[in-house]
């Protein structure tokens, strides 16, 4: 690229926090490729994100890194501190944009003489406002939706009756459609406007587009004012249900010329009359009656959608956006896939893109599971084939929820032939794509399901091909597949063990056969522009719709990365850093790297990290496919719990892996297997049992003592786990998941222990020596998924003799399991009476953990670089690393909790935070209050609600409450909290809880913001009660309220008191700025040289 | 049951794939396309004539096919009055009507304007045969015993590039369009009707004429303000009559516009040179850039020969080049108001950010006869 430009030596880059519901994993891929676009530049970028588990929050990427708070207050600090030229603020989601709009208000940049770089604040604002896009948009002679806008409730009664219903009620200035949603009558109208309004100043009253198309656009313009449209996405569900909660198709299939063209050059006229310079969104609803549209929205920064456009095209926007941001025209900048043309050009897909989002509603108890307007998803796959009917299934496979494909196997084949079949209900859920499937295989008319859902019969039609051609599999079985029959289902996207199901056969029979005949998945190249010129980059997907395959280069020297699949609760970036920084280290080792995955919100779909990336779901099937393509070997302990799972049956297939051996990780993962193994060395280990039957289940737990914790094996983020406190819970738990009890879902009991210290061990072997290790404590108790906990490294409260045992039982671990590479292991820390120490293990996973990227990173040491060189080959020496003496780092989860309308804001065994957040500080004070205010709270003022349940919770909060009082704050106390706190001379407010049925309550505080923050204790048996009861009690709708008031809530005693200290300590004014080189200068570690070699053994 | 059938290249090589239109055998030069909406329009394309045409994206027939009606004498949905295409090319054929101008399917459209039409074909390993031999002559066929032993070559794999295709597509008879301001006398070479609407929209009398006629011998001396050279199908150099019509409007120094074939046609007849590109441009994201201005649009393109930039006389200048493979896509006069363009301005189908060349067009006109 031609260096003509004047170009700002320093920038600062916003990133976008924690992952969270409506701000995930696609913000690390657009700040990741911003970085890079400014680094070619020879740009010195410094980039603030508390996130620590992104790629862009690396040396590799960024120059400087804070892990602070994206917020006004710290990033002025930063500026101050690093004096920038430029700050783009289009790369890290709403949260960035917000951020930089307030500082812009604020006059800080031009305080600081900050250039925004990119599309102008102006446009920005135009853009955001929603009044102001609205006038923008009719100026222009375009069509907006009916709307009225309200900022009171008294206007909201005003115009409820004038409405022509239904309306959808939007909230200004959100991610992912906070606080909306729609309306059918005057009565809900009021209920909804009223709940926005208690969120926001300002609420939008919109005409209900129902059953209209959703389309989007994604443009690009420089600053020369040329403009195109890089991809148009049509979302499968109809208007009503938010883009991030559609299944979306890219290109628009329904769209004819004149409507695909017609929104294009609607587009490209907004965005150049904004002006952006950089990417935009634009979301359109067209009437499927007569063509006629409205914009609905426009984003004037990188989204999810962008994201999605990147990995459906090649088209790398992000990159793209922050060239263009720098002043670069479209055509100055390769095309990055060929090459050979420019940037100035419109992708031409010769394939067709299904994404499905993910939910984890099972993780959220108490959760209605109806989608709508507002985004409850954690994540998305992305699937890539010929047709739309094979994208679609192999979306649904790589979802990992164990559905095969559109059709489930609750289909029962003797009802085939009834008539008077009851159809499911199709609202819009999770479940309704199966539901579909379900419906039309029982002979629902497209016509109805179009009546009922608004889904266009072009999608429907393609799910009944599906069903069609499952049928007529039914109709052959049992006798012998047929060749025809075998390819038609292929090329369906069947799998071959849903073939085999239909047909009574073995998963690996059918794969044998269809091998023998030939059919077989040819690879497929995505190059931009459909075949008119070579693709360089080797970005693949793999079809069996093609006679002959793409050629692609086969290297001897190949290694082959599995990624970690959709973002769920309890799998998320930190298995995407893992996977990227594998494949990085083998790339400079000289290897031709492979990597699969099927998640576009990563930066290890993009392909420009690994040398060939595989867009495929990870699933048995397709891995052995590749394994047949590539015949190289595979790492599969670096992308989480899927390819964990994957690593026996791809062994028992004759795959090679690279690694810990395979017959380790099943002993590590069978509860069975791994007990006796620690009672073989003599590792203490709570006390458990596996049980098919409940008889037996309730006798092992009396005889163990309550309470006990009831889990299924082979879980990652504990799923359905349950703790019983007595008998009774226990019994009721048992007679309400009956299902869960049999022979193939034994059920797991082991003894809770309560109060112990919980502690994670991270660690890196080589043929079961441990090269490098790290010791985090939680905060919290054991009795928090450790995915909730919040971590603290070094551990602060731990003895080094304690530490050395911790090791030492590490080691014995790690030497019999003969790890090869990246594991975990986490222990219970009990404090015995005679004042010594109990140590036992919970579990130990033989792969990279959550905590792999938190440790990396605040040791300064990167353990995945260490584990790939070992996994390689490289015989690395043992590397010891001094406890830091001048910083802690924290790590602390984020909750999506404000996007989780009823779900029950409280820790408990199982988790539920989507994201987390780290930062650094000087002890664990100052780490743990950055690490609050970075997940988006605010710093309380000195007003508290305290309401502690049991004895024992107004123990352990007594001393936090003294703390409070002393800092001045005005405490605000439940009933018997209020006398326990003033018996104990503490002064502290009564105030009603709701039950009481007098005002004011504690509702009423909350809502009114008298109270800044709000520690409520449970008592743990009224939790498990409310488990099985689903009863709202006093507690529940105390913290609903501190959420939905984002009002900083502390449920458990150990948190609320750390916090509290850390109050004590600091405010936001004395936390440190400093970046993460400053942090760890002064770090030591004694290496024994593990200098990356060129080569492998 | 569907019928199987064999799309069969002059290298020998055989796609097989399933019948969904005319059953048929069918000769044509075999080229892709690579848009992905805009079909109806695009097998309407009279520059289409003769040629066997893949479509890149795989899934073809999604929106059905809108009923023909007429708007002021022009067709409302397609860009001529029939189907162009020799034959069709797909991955996938979807038949679906959901779309609520659908009136018909695109099988039915085919088998009725009896078009051959094949599925199931592997048209991406099609389309880069295409892309590193060049566009290959073909031939559609339902006859196996055709695939082993192929009939007389030269008559089976017909060379349509020396055909004259334009005096199959050109209109027969001089039509009037509109009654507005400006009087454009149209070269009809194989147009396509957005070009007629856009230039109505214009405020334009258009006179249709065909390729072959003569100014000179024009006795009831049609009266036109400007001229405008249309599209159409193979090489330019096959319509002598009309690049000797064009020089004489050159030299009446009547502003001139030229489009695809136009383009060709005005640098021909401008004493410049015209050549067959490997497998020419067919899609709508093509970029060009004004060599000017250093503006740069997305455009639809569909075709197979171009105008050799260095082969431009004194006084002529490229205009638009493409930024792909940097060939030419438009040349003008640099003191005098002749131009074209090689893509189509008029789009249908694809993207409209180049409509305004015809704005440009008639405010030459303007300019010019000082109306």
């Amino acid at each position: 690229m031609k260096q003509t430009k004047k170009l700002p030596k320093k920038v600062l880059l916003l990133g976008s926090g924690a992952l969270k519901i409506g701000e995930a994993g696609e913000f690390d891929y657009s700040g990741s490729q911003a970085a890079k676009a400014l680094k070619e530049e020879g740009i010195k970028v410094v980039l603030i994100n508390p996130n620590i588990a992104t790629i862009q929050t690396s040396k590799e990427i960024a120059d400087t890194i804070y892990f602070l708070p994206v917020t006004p207050f710290f990033v002025e600090k930063v500026i101050q501190h690093e004096k920038p030229e430029g700050i783009l603020l289009g790369f890290g989601g709403q949260t960035a944009l917000n951020c930089g709009l307030e500082l812009y208000k604020r006059g800080i940049f031009s305080k600081y003489q900050i250039e925004v770089l990119g599309s102008p604040v102006s446009s920005i604002e135009k853009a955001e406002d929603r009044h102001k896009f609205r006038d923008f948009i009719t100026d222009l002679g375009l069509k907006v939706p009916d709307s009225s806008t309200c900022e009171t409730i008294e206007q909201t009664e005003k115009i409820a009756n004038s409405l022509i219903y239904p309306v959808i009620i939007r909230s200004a200035f959100s991610l992912g459609g906070l606080g909306s949603g729609v309306a059918r009558n005057k009565e809900e109208f009021l209920e909804i406007s009223g709940r926005a309004l208690a969120q926001v100043a300002q609420i939008l009253v919109e005409e209900y587009l129902e059953h209209w198309k959703e389309i989007e656009y994604e443009v690009v313009r420089d600053k020369g004012d040329n403009c195109l449209v890089v991809c148009n996405m049509e979302n499968f569900d109809p208007m009503g249900i938010h883009t991030g909660e559609s299944i979306v198709v890219a290109p628009s299939q329904t769209l004819n010329n004149r409507e695909y063209h017609l929104l294009r050059e609607i587009a490209v006229k907004v965005v150049k009359s904004l002006p952006i310079v950089g990417e935009c969104n634009i979301q359109y609803a067209l009437n499927p009656k007569n063509g006629d549209y409205r914009i609905i929205e426009l984003n004037p920064r990188l989204s999810r959608s962008s994201a999605l456009a990147s990995k459906a095209t090649g088209y790398p926007l992000a990159y793209v956006a922050a060239k263009l941001a720098l002043g670069y025209a479209l055509s100055e900048i390769p095309n990055q896939v060929t090459r050979a043309t420019t940037s100035f050009f419109e992708p031409a897909l010769d394939y067709v893109v299904v994404k499905i989002p993910r939910w984890d509603f099972l993780k959220f108890k108490d959760l209605n599971e109806k989608l709508g307007s507002e985004m409850q998803s954690v994540g998305e796959v992305m699937a890539i084939d010929r047709n739309f009917e094979s994208a679609l299934q192999k979306a649904v496979r790589s979802l990992d929820l164990d559905y095969e494909g559109l059709i489930s196997d609750e289909l029962d084949r003797k009802n085939i032939k009834d008539t008077g079949f009851e159809f499911y209900d199709l609202t819009a859920t999770p479940s309704r794509l199966y539901n579909l499937g379900f419906n039309l295989f029982y002979g629902q008319s497209i016509d109805d399901i179009y009546a009922l859902t608004g889904i266009d019969p072009w999608f429907l039609d393609r799910l009944k091909t599906i069903v069609d051609l499952y049928k007529r599999m039914l109709a052959e079985s049992p006798s012998s597949i047929k060749r025809e029959t075998l390819k038609d289902a292929k090329q369906k996207g069947f799998s071959d063990k849903q073939i085999s199901q239909i047909y009574y056969k073995k998963e690996e029979d059918v794969r044998s056969l269809r091998k023998k005949w030939g059919i077989t998945p040819k690879v497929c190249q995505i190059d931009t522009l459909a075949g008119e010129f070579p693709a360089r980059t080797n970005y693949l997907y793999l079809s069996y719709l093609r006679e002959q395959g793409d050629r692609i280069a086969l290297k001897k020297k190949s290694i082959a990365v599995l990624g970690g699949g959709p973002y769920q609760i309890g799998s998320s970036v930190e298995f995407d850093w893992c996977a990227v920084n594998t494949v990085l280290t083998a790339k400079k080792m000289g290897y031709r790297t492979i990597m699969v995955n099927c998640n576009p919100e990563t930066v290890s779909t993009d392909y420009d990290i690994p040398y060939k990336l595989y867009f495929e779901e990870l699933s048995l099937e397709r891995v052995l496919d590749i394994s047949d393509i590539e015949k190289c070997p595979f790492i599969v302990s670096v992308g989480g719990q899927i390819p964990n799972t994957l690593s026996p049956k791809l062994a028992k297939s004759g795959v090679k892996m690279l690694g810990t051996p395979y017959k380790s990780v099943d002993m590590a993962e069978d509860r069975e297997k791994f007990s006796q193994l620690l009672d073989t060395l003599h590792i203490d280990q709570p006390p458990w049992k596996k049980l098919t039957d409940k008889e037996k289940a309730l006798e092992f737990a009396k005889r163990i003592g309550f309470p006990v914790l009831v889990r299924p094996s082979y879980v990652l983020s504990g799923r359905a786990m349950f703790v019983a406190y007595a008998p009774d819970q226990f019994e009721n738990f048992l007679s309400q998941s009956t299902t869960f009890v049999n022979n193939d879902y034994p059920m797991v009991i082991s003894k809770f222990i309560r109060g112990a210290k919980e502690v994670d061990f991270d660690g890196v072997s080589q043929h079961g020596e441990i090269i490098v290790s790290a010791v985090s404590e939680h905060i919290e108790h054991a009795g928090v998924h450790s995915g909730d906990a919040s971590l603290v490294l070094p551990a602060y409260s731990l003895s080094s003799s304690l530490k050395k045992r911790i090791h030492d039982v590490s080691s014995k671990i790690s030497k019999k399991l003969s790890i090869h590479g990246p594991f975990n292991i986490q222990y219970l820390v009990t404090q015995t009476e005679s004042g010594n120490a109990d140590v036992s293990v919970i579990e130990a996973n033989l792969r990279a953990s959550r905590s792999f990227p938190f440790v990396s990173k605040v040791l300064n040491t990167n353990f995945i670089s260490i584990a790939t060189q070992i996994m390689l080959g490289v015989k690395v020496k043992k590397i010891t690393i001094d406890d830091p003496v001048n910083y802690v780092g924290v790590k602390v989860p984020h909750f999506s909790f404000t996007r989780l309308r009823q779900a029950d804001p409280v820790l408990r065994v199982e988790m539920a935070s989507t994201g987390e957040v780290a930062t650094f500080g000087r002890d664990v004070h100052e780490a743990y209050l950055t690490s609050i205010l970075s997940t988006g709270l605010p710093c309380p003022k000195k007003t508290a609600l305290l309401s502690l349940g049991g004895e024992e919770g107004k123990e352990r909060m007594l001393r936090g409450a003294r703390i409070l009082a002393r800092l001045g704050f005005k405490i605000y106390a439940t009933s018997s909290t209020c006398r326990f706190l003033n018996t104990n001379g503490v002064k502290a407010d009564f105030v009603y809880k709701v039950h009481e049925n007098n005002h004011p309550n504690v509702i009423d505080l909350i809502r009114n913001r008298d109270v800044s923050m709000v520690v409520n204790i449970s008592d743990r048996r009224d939790l498990a009660f409310k488990h099985i009861m689903k009863e709202t009690t006093d507690g529940y709708r105390i913290r609903r309220c501190a959420i939905d008031m984002n009002v900083p809530l502390f449920t458990k005693a150990t948190i609320a008191t750390i916090f509290i200290e850390s109050l004590e300590k600091y405010t936001v004014d004395t936390i440190a700025i400093k970046s993460w080189a400053e942090y760890i200068k002064n770090s030591k570690r004694k290496t024994q040289s593990s200098n990356i070699r060129k080569g492998g053994k | 049951m569907q019928k199987t059938g064999y799309l069969v290249l002059e290298d020998g090589s055989v796609f097989e794939g399933m019948s969904f239109g005319a059953i048929r055998e069918t000769p044509g030069e075999v080229v892709f396309n690579t848009g992905m909406v805009g079909y109806p329009e695009g097998f309407t394309d009279p520059s289409y004539c003769g040629q066997i045409l893949t479509m890149t994206y795989p899934l073809i027939g999604n929106y059905g096919v809108p009923a023909q009606s007429f708007q002021n004498n022009i067709p409302l949905h397609f860009e001529s009055s029939r189907v162009w295409i020799a034959g069709l090319i797909v991955s996938s054929y979807i038949e679906n009507s959901s779309h609520y101008q659908s009136v018909l399917s695109l099988s039915n459209y085919l088998a009725e304007n009896d078009i051959p039409a094949l599925s199931g074909i592997d048209t991406r390993s099609l389309t880069k045969t295409l892309r590193t031999s060049g566009v290959a002559k073909g031939v559609i066929t339902f006859k196996t015993t055709h695939l082993k032993n192929p009939p007389n070559r030269r008559i089976f794999f017909k060379d349509i590039n020396k055909e004259n295709l334009v005096s199959y597509v050109s209109t027969k008879e001089i039509k009037i369009y509109g009654n507005g301001k400006y009087k454009i006398l149209f070269i009809d070479c194989g147009c396509k009707s957005n070009q007629l609407r856009i230039l109505l929209k214009q405020n334009a009398t258009v006179i249709q004429v065909p390729w072959n006629y003569n100014l000179l011998s024009d006795q009831k001396g049609v009266k036109f303000d400007g001229v405008f050279i249309s599209n159409g199908p193979g090489d330019p150099k096959m319509i002598r009559e009309t690049i000797q019509t064009v020089s004489e409007v050159l030299k009446r120094n009547i502003p001139t516009f030229g489009i695809c074939l136009g383009n060709q046609i005005l640098a021909l007849s401008s004493g410049a040179d015209t050549y067959k590109l490997k497998y020419g441009h067919r899609g709508q994201n093509q970029p060009v850039r004004d060599q000017k201005t250093g503006k740069c649009f997305i455009t639809t393109q569909n075709h197979g020969f171009a105008v050799d930039t260095k082969s431009l006389q004194q006084g002529w200048e490229s205009w638009f080049t493409n930024l792909n493979d940097g060939t030419n896509e438009g040349i003008r006069h640099t003191s005098k108001p002749f131009f074209s363009c090689q893509f189509h301005p008029e789009s249908m189908p694809g993207p409209t950010d180049t409509e305004w060349l015809f704005e440009y067009f008639i405010e030459q006109i303007k300019k010019y006869k000082k109306i």
